[in-house]
């Protein structure tokens, strides 16, 4: 069984999220930039250990970015990944190319399963699983908590509102990971070394015409101070979210 | 036309479902053309109409009682372009999340996946959404002739505005064979108000010591009717179900109130709740970072605070 993970490289949780141009892009001078954590932690790993019980079979990680990219597929190298594809763009690439490119390298070369992380902690937008799923014409399973195989067919648990369902699919699928599905791996010395060797595909995007673009990022409403009450105010608190806040 | 596509849990609309009507309507008011609904489970014409709906696109077909991303894109795509819509609005919920980007690539639609506002169409079709976690607002402009919404929960109020709905019964090409995952259970936590939907929340964190303290919590959602929440410390060693995290990894949610019990507030916790329109902290630190993204704040300890802050709600609520 082989398995194309697809990763994206984000600025770091912590990072100092700025734009710049009057605000129409974001400022990526000094910011660090990590695996986007689901990708990472959940998607990867889940595809390594079922490849792992498996005994046969490879995970390949994808990313469509840009050039110096493969630094974080390197990372992924180190954590497990048997091979990597950098399939070259803008790093701002919409998701419905990222997602074309990915389906197009996925149906070119024979991957029936592709993963992806619920959503990437920069855009949010949740969309590039299902798109790759709708470009491939196959399932598409979203917000995946715990994924076990039996021979080509898939036992996924997926999140709904107020819990969960149990669902079967067969090959060819597309899933977005989350947490409960893996515990995060760190890539141990003999990983790095190892990464360093395995090897890194590049190749060219296509894209096309924009069909969505951001116009302008604005920061978000400014906090007023917090309005702190004593302990023993509480009615005064309970005052406020009734009168002033009026939330209950 | 705008089209809204809307789900019912046994025949009852969900919230999320209420909200994208009155998006639906008033998207259609401000382009000055028409809006209809897709169901594709059961649902009552005369609440749709309750929210500004004249049309129902009905579909009474068994086959979708479960859901499948594959098989409700085809239906939907297919009413959508019948109609020669030109806007789609979805909820941005589980479904809706899995649905808005197969339609996208169906339909060669543009996509914002996660709105807060309604559109603003002075100058093009230009919508806002969250981006960073919430640490900014981006605005997308869609250039294609096609578009889709999807709305995050809580970004817009439901708001009756009566009108007759017209039930319109609609069959689809869908067969079996479109349909790609196989059903076998739910496994849902009942009773419980779904975080995901809930207007109130009510959340605590290692502050409390122990899974044996949640007494006050659960007094406290129960009196105001809130779902309750946690923190991912919380989750990880087993003190609260993994569905209840939020944060980063977790649950990204923005009800009207949140009100964290001994959570300090780091970035990745904040990443899931900083949308919340109000936010009430208690927590015995006073350096606690999560007082900076506060409204209301109690620095004192919830043993002591809780107890107390139930009491003032029963006396409220009475």
């Amino acid at each position: 069984m082989n398995f194309l993970v697809c990763v994206s490289k984000v600025p770091d949780t912590t990072a100092k999220i700025a734009f710049k141009e009057n605000n129409t892009k974001f400022a990526s001078e000094g910011v660090t930039y990590i695996l986007n954590p689901t990708d990472e932690w959940y998607a990867l790993v889940r595809a390594l250990e079922l490849k792992e019980a498996a005994g046969a079979g490879k995970v390949t990680v994808i990313n469509v970015g840009a050039a110096e990219n493969d630094q974080y597929l390197r990372k992924a190298l180190a954590i497990g990944a048997d091979d990597a594809v950098l399939i070259e763009s803008a790093d701002d690439l919409e998701p419905f190319y990222v997602a074309k490119e990915i389906a197009n390298y996925a149906k070119t070369n024979g991957y029936d399963i592709v993963i992806t992380g619920k959503e990437t902690i920069d855009y949010n937008s949740f969309s590039v699983g299902g798109m790759i799923a709708e470009f491939m014409d196959c399932a598409f399973v979203s917000q995946v908590s715990k994924w076990d195989m039996s021979g080509t067919t898939a036992m996924l648990n997926r999140e709904i509102e107020g819990g969960e369902e149990v669902i079967e699919v067969n090959t060819p699928f597309v899933i977005s990971a989350q947490k409960g599905m893996a515990e995060q791996r760190l890539p141990n010395m003999k990983g790095i070394m190892m990464a360093k060797t395995k090897p890194l595909t590049k190749l060219p995007a296509s894209g096309g015409e924009a069909m969505v673009s951001i116009q302008k990022f604005d920061e978000p409403k400014p906090k007023s101070a917090v309005k702190l009450f004593t302990v023993d105010e509480v009615d005064a608190l309970v005052k406020a979210l009734n009168e002033e806040a009026k939330v209950i | 036309m705008v089209i809204v596509y809307i789900e019912s849990v046994n025949g009852q609309l969900k919230k999320s479902s209420l909200e994208v009507l009155t998006y639906g309507r008033k998207l259609a008011d401000k382009m000055n053309t028409s809006v209809g609904a897709i169901c594709l489970t059961s649902c009552d014409g005369n609440v749709v109409g309750e929210y500004g709906i004249g049309k129902l696109f009905q579909v009474s077909d068994s086959k979708f009682s479960h859901f499948d991303s594959k098989a409700f894109a085809k239906a939907i795509s297919e009413i959508f372009n019948a109609q020669g819509a030109e806007v789609l609005v979805l909820p941005f919920n589980q479904n809706g999340k899995a649905l808005a980007p197969r339609l996208s690539v169906r339909l060669s639609a543009g996509l914002v996946n996660g709105a807060n506002a309604l559109a603003d169409i002075s100058s093009g079709f230009v919508i806002s959404k969250n981006v960073f976690s919430g640490k900014a607002v981006a605005n997308y402009k869609i250039h294609t002739e096609k578009k889709i919404i999807s709305i995050a929960s809580n970004s817009i109020p439901a708001e009756k505005i009566p009108t007759t709905c017209e039930v319109v019964a609609t069959t689809t090409s869908v067969s079996e064979a479109d349909f790609s995952t196989k059903f076998i259970k739910n496994e849902l936590v009942s009773g419980d108000i779904p975080l995901s939907e809930a207007d109130l929340v009510v959340s605590a964190g290692r502050g409390l010591k122990g899974p044996e303290n949640w007494g006050m919590i659960e007094d406290c959602a129960k009196i105001l009717g809130a779902a309750t929440a946690c923190s991912r410390a919380v989750a990880d060693v087993h003190w609260r179900p993994h569905h209840e995290h939020v944060g980063q990894t977790g649950l990204a949610i923005s009800p009207n109130l949140y009100i964290a019990v001994g959570i300090s507030g780091a970035i990745q916790h904040l990443a899931g709740v900083s949308s919340s329109k109000t936010i009430v902290v208690i927590n015995t630190d006073p350096e606690a970072p999560f007082f900076k993204a506060a409204d209301y704040g109690i620095v004192g300890d919830a043993f002591e605070v809780m107890p107390k802050f139930n009491e003032a709600l029963r006396k409220l609520k009475g």
